[in-house]
């Protein structure tokens, strides 16, 4: 996909912001993901030239990271935890229950794009397993009635 | 007059309804005219009893729970803001068997207060151990924390005193605070409950380690999992800024230091510390090699105490009441205590900090009160997905490093997750395999290849091909990853897979095997 023009700016200022911040990639990409949903492979040229990387060291960094993706996602994202805490509680049902409901495996998003589905190793609420996480908010002790209602909401919101 | 009811606010008790909880309460208030003043107080860590309310009453705190929205007109009929008993009502809080057990140390504040209260966090002798640290030269700050025989709690176990001493001792004009808020393993969230119930101690507990070393600046590495502890830390920050407990001249001293929260990305191997500091610099997070420790050469080359949240966030009790006081608690060289997390299938899961010496068995069954289906415990993973897997002939275990060791299991960070008899331990075994292929960095060659070579060789012992040839394979497979891997992510994961294949070989298609 190509970037408007407005997009291609946004980068820019994002990368500006961090010129002169130690350990600058971190915070940079988490910005630029903030705010387009997404770090497009489009912004590697510019970021290498500002700071003096490689682009392949650019594509290397953000490849590395489970939580940055280089495509934009659907409109939101339901994470599923796999862990051993969810999975001694059944998570492989919810899985399984997402997958089919939604029709997509993870890693894609649904065709009315309004949710994309991700694995996500651990999400610290082992103590109310299984559990998920939609957009920033966790949900614990999931039920399929529970992923009903996250569904329904997602594709109202 | 006003009656205040304290309504949690951290991301477990969230992700149970405690937000509609608090929506309700308050709407139900209004309509009957009651005035009441809500704390967002923490989680006291009683996970199945979440979201568990409170209301101050004459003779202490009076706790309900676990409080769904439909139940909150009932609570409002029987007048649950003076006591009055009701269905879910769990007595005094302090006197639930569950608490009063516990030896709560570095947990001594989480879920009383509002976690962003800085009053409340100096009321409750919040940045006494850092006063009395600033009247103390950094060697003696330094011999406090190792007399205390504090051991890191991230799962290495390394004495946190040594590591000082060793920073301390690096002759540099920078050198760096780095707090591993990357808690990934399953079964594990103490971290979370730290910073999300208490983010100011492990906050005076950095800021101690500052100026034990001659660091001036810290770091905190948390995951991106976390958003909510994320909010919570920046918001604590700030407040100690506010107060001068961080930034310049420290409460008239002539210390200084600055202290930010660095966002992750998703990638477990960043709890190692050399990754997480080439991460933090900006780089893929790819271990690295060691020597020289991150002590000598960390953060961009400079010394850097690289330690858990829990090591942190224990400092200020240390300083505030003792080395002795602290090395009272456990057993052997385990001094102390650990916060255990007990997760999975088990009825009751949460939160307990207990001084180390405490068995499986009364953990699994006298706090967790056995599995969640009411099933038999057939195995427990202690000490996250590098930890292995242990049946019930080890329950008997005290909880202990040394002790641990001799059966060839770990502590770790203290997370237990307990399985009931319908798991296949062969599945969790290739299971151990898969995640280190997903998790991996990539720099070394048993870690890389060994993991997705270990998934194929169990499928083929499932398959029954060549099984004995293939279960020597995996152990073989097992010992060069074990001495050949940079790393504890491939020199761990065969913990858990022969752990697996050892007690519980019938689960792979196998008799018995040779351990």
């Amino acid at each position: 996909m190509t970037l408007s023009t407005s997009q291609l700016e946004q980068i820019q200022v994002h990368i500006e912001k961090y010129l002169n911040v130690p350990g600058a990639l971190l915070p940079l990409m988490h910005s630029i993901q903030d705010d387009l949903g997404f770090v497009p492979e489009e912004s590697y040229k510019p970021i290498s030239k500002a700071y003096n990387l490689s682009v392949a060291e650019i594509h290397g960094f953000v490849t590395f990271y489970h939580h940055f993706r280089t495509h934009l996602p659907g409109k939101n994202i339901l994470q599923i935890c796999r862990a051993e805490s969810c999975q001694a509680m059944g998570s492989e049902n919810i899985e399984n229950y997402c997958q089919e409901k939604l029709g997509i495996d993870y890693h894609q998003t649904t065709k009315d794009n309004s949710i994309t589905l991700e694995p996500v190793y651990c999400l610290g609420n082992c103590a109310c397993s299984p559990a998920i996480m939609i957009n920033e908010d966790v949900v614990g002790r999931v039920t399929p009635e529970k992923i009903d209602q996250i569904i329904k909401e997602a594709r109202e919101s | 007059m006003s009656y205040k009811i304290f309504i949690p606010r951290d991301s477990s008790s969230i992700s149970l309804g405690a937000d509609k909880v608090y929506q309700e309460i308050l709407n139900e208030a209004k309509k009957r005219n009651i005035d009441i003043n809500i704390v967002r107080n923490g989680s006291r860590g009683l996970f199945w009893l979440e979201p568990m309310i409170e209301v101050e009453t004459s003779k202490g705190r009076v706790a309900y729970g676990p409080v769904s929205i439909s139940d909150i007109t009932s609570l409002f009929e029987i007048e649950f803001f003076l006591g009055n008993t009701h269905p879910l009502c769990l007595g005094i809080t302090e006197d639930i068997k569950w608490l009063k057990n516990q030896e709560r140390l570095t947990y001594a504040r989480v879920g009383i207060t509002d976690p962003i209260s800085i009053d409340d966090y100096e009321r409750l002798d919040g940045f006494k151990g850092l006063k009395n640290s600033l009247k103390l030269t950094q060697e003696n700050i330094v011999k406090e924390i190792a007399d205390s025989g504090l051991r890191g709690r991230g799962g290495a176990a390394f004495p946190t005193g040594i590591k000082w001493k060793t920073v301390l001792d690096a002759p540099s004009e920078k050198k760096y605070i780095v707090c591993n808020a990357d808690e990934g393993d399953s079964g594990t969230f103490s971290d979370r409950m730290i910073m999300e119930n208490d983010p100011f101690v492990l906050i005076e507990g950095m800021i101690i380690a500052g100026l034990a070393v001659g660091a001036d600046q810290g770091y905190i590495y948390l995951r991106s999992e976390y958003p909510h502890a994320l909010k919570i830390l920046n918001e604590a920050i700030a407040k100690a800024l506010e107060k001068n407990y961080l930034g310049e001249n420290i409460l008239g001293s002539d210390f200084s230091f600055n202290l930010e929260v660095t966002r992750a990305a998703g990638a477990y191997i960043c709890g190692e510390e050399t990754s997480l500091l080439e991460s933090l610099e900006g780089k893929r997070g790819m271990v690295r090699y060691k020597p020289p420790l991150p002590a000598i050469e960390g953060l961009y080359g400079k010394p850097t105490v690289v330690n858990n949240v829990i090591s942190l966030a224990t400092v200020p009790i240390i300083m505030d009441k003792g080395a002795s006081f602290y090395a009272d608690y456990g057993m052997g060289r385990s001094k102390g205590t650990l916060p255990i997390q007990l997760a999975g299938n088990l009825k009751q899961t949460g939160l307990i900090e207990k001084a180390f010496g405490i068995s499986l068995r009364e953990l699994l069954y006298d706090f967790g009160g056995g599995s969640a289906t009411g099933k038999p415990i057939k195995a427990v993973q202690v000490g996250g997905p590098l930890g292995s897997f242990l049946p019930e002939e080890q329950f008997d275990t005290p909880l202990d490093y040394e002790k641990f060791s001799e059966i060839k299991a770990v502590v770790g960070h203290g997370g237990i997750v307990a399985f009931d008899d319908t798991v296949d331990m062969s599945k969790m075994a290739r299971y151990s395999f898969e995640f280190c292929a997903i998790e991996s960095c990539g720099k070394c060659t048993p870690c890389r290849i060994g993991s997705t070579r270990g998934m194929e060789v169990i499928d083929k012992i499932k398959e029954g091909v060549d099984q004995e040839k293939n279960v020597s394979l995996l152990r073989d497979l097992g010992d060069t990853m074990v001495n050949g891997s940079l790393c504890a992510m491939g020199g761990m994961t065969p913990f858990p897979v022969l752990s697996a294949l050892n007690y519980f070989p019938g689960d792979f298609g196998l008799e018995k095997t040779e351990t």
